[in-house]
């Protein structure tokens, strides 16, 4: 149920005074109520549950995180 | 896709187990309490993997399962009244006190799927004929979108869209299952998206409290394990604090604007959870100021019903983390995702579902 997916924002616009963005999941383009991120910008990484964007995804602290876990797990005995 | 493949890295995910075993001087119980989660942790056997050392129990982390029996109730009498009741895909399928959802449809009722709250509103718009019901269903993950909604109608003056709304919050559960003898629990995974939402503040409340570690961690497999291994490296030091493995997605704070949504929408109420009981704080209402956008303000003869459990489901113990689904008398026989007796069965994140999908033939 609390399934979310990433993808990104490609085009930000309104419908009827609600903000939307057009958000890129692979191929598939979706409408998402991006109200809950007023500074959202194209290019971003959003995290979307039931057409809603959640938060901007930290892109820098996901690609660190698994810098230091893939360090720990080729280093053996200290992973 | 990315962000999501690099943590199912078989890999990193035996790394991470590795370090659990090693780091453990004693068993320990860990509790999750996210649907997803569950199903991540049987369909990946991350369990097992980790099971010479920790026990994973699977707590109340499927809001359609938690659903109470009258909610269901309540939108079949409307679906039967004429209303369009909406709702995610779940909900059609978890059976009330006189069927479900798609049973009502089967016979007529006009009952939809829709993907968002907003598709809802907008289905109220184009359609001013048509009485339009969302049953809202939840945890703090699902409510900004249905907040967002609700704001949407009541900002163009829609006459015709309601909510039936039964939205649940994660950390009083939490608190009870964490006070209850029954339950031994060591350390919590707390819901990832939940925390994307909400932030840690509550949860250091209830660590300060029980004296027990929460890690807010996600979905995939090395999230999971890693989350595990911070735990138990929090619980071999002797340590009770909040910490963040699913750090992409959350921040101590959470989303601001997404909690003054809620704020702006809804009220903590005390709410009933099914097969768990009235959890106090443990549900949002609407608001006074969106009393407008409530079909049980329109139609309160729906209000005051409150039917009873069928007997043979355990639903109630499963769901506090007291009985393995396999271990129940019913699992399997007299019910399977075909034939469900309670929610968990029927949901694609309930844990008897989790069981039956990736277990079949496990003994209990």
């Amino acid at each position: 149920m609390c399934l979310a997916v990433p993808g990104r924002v490609c085009e930000l616009y309104e419908e009827e005074g609600l903000r939307l963005a057009a958000v890129a999941f692979g191929g598939v383009r979706m409408r998402v109520c991006v109200e809950t991120l007023p500074d959202v910008a194209i290019g971003s990484w959003v995290l979307v549950h039931a057409g809603v964007a959640l938060q901007e995804l930290d892109a820098s602290a996901a690609d660190e995180a698994l810098r230091l876990l893939a360090e720990a797990a080729q280093g053996g005995g200290s992973a | 896709m990315r962000l999501v493949d690099e943590y199912r890295d078989p890999h990193l995910g035996r790394a991470l187990a590795g370090r659990v075993l090693r780091s453990a001087s004693r068993a320990w119980t860990i509790m999750e309490v996210c649907g997803g989660q569950t199903h991540s942790i049987l369909a990946h056997g991350l369990d097992d993997l980790v099971a010479e050392r920790v026990t994973l129990l699977h707590g109340p982390g499927c809001p359609v399962c938690v659903t109470p029996l009258e909610t269901l109730d309540r939108a079949l009498a409307l679906a039967e009244r004429g209303a369009v009741v909406c709702s995610f895909g779940d909900m059609l399928r978890v059976p009330g006190s006189r069927g479900d959802l798609l049973g009502a449809r089967s016979r007529g009722a006009d009952v939809r799927v829709v993907y968002s709250p907003f598709d809802a509103v907008r289905l109220a718009a184009e359609r001013p004929d048509l009485s339009v019901v969302f049953l809202a269903v939840g945890f703090e993950t699902t409510a900004p979108a249905v907040a967002a909604a609700a704001r949407w109608a009541l900002a163009r003056a829609l006459g015709n869209f309601l909510l039936l709304c039964s939205h649940v919050r994660v950390p009083p559960a939490l608190d009870a299952i964490a006070g209850a003898a029954e339950t031994r629990v060591d350390a919590f995974l707390a819901a990832g998206h939940v925390c994307t939402v909400m932030g840690t503040g509550e949860y250091e409340q209830l660590v300060r409290r029980h004296r027990l570690p929460i890690v807010a961690t996600g979905f995939e497999p090395v999230d999971i394990l890693e989350g595990i291994a911070m735990a138990v490296a929090q619980l071999e030091a002797g340590e009770a604090r909040v910490e963040i493995q699913y750090r992409r997605a959350v921040r101590p704070e959470g989303n601001p604007s997404a909690r003054a949504l809620l704020e702006d929408v809804f009220e903590v109420v005390d709410r009933p959870w099914r097969g768990i009981g009235v959890v106090p704080g443990g549900g949002l209402a609407l608001r006074p100021r969106y009393a407008a956008l409530d079909a049980l303000r329109a139609f309160p003869e729906l209000a005051g019903e409150s039917p009873r459990e069928p007997a043979a489901c355990r639903a109630g113990d499963v769901l506090r983390g007291v009985l393995r689904p396999p271990a129940c008398p019913a699992f399997g026989r007299g019910c399977t995702p075909e034939h469900p007796l309670g929610a968990p069965m029927v949901s694609s994140e309930g844990a008897c579902a989790a069981y039956y999908h990736h277990r079949a033939g496990d003994p209990a």
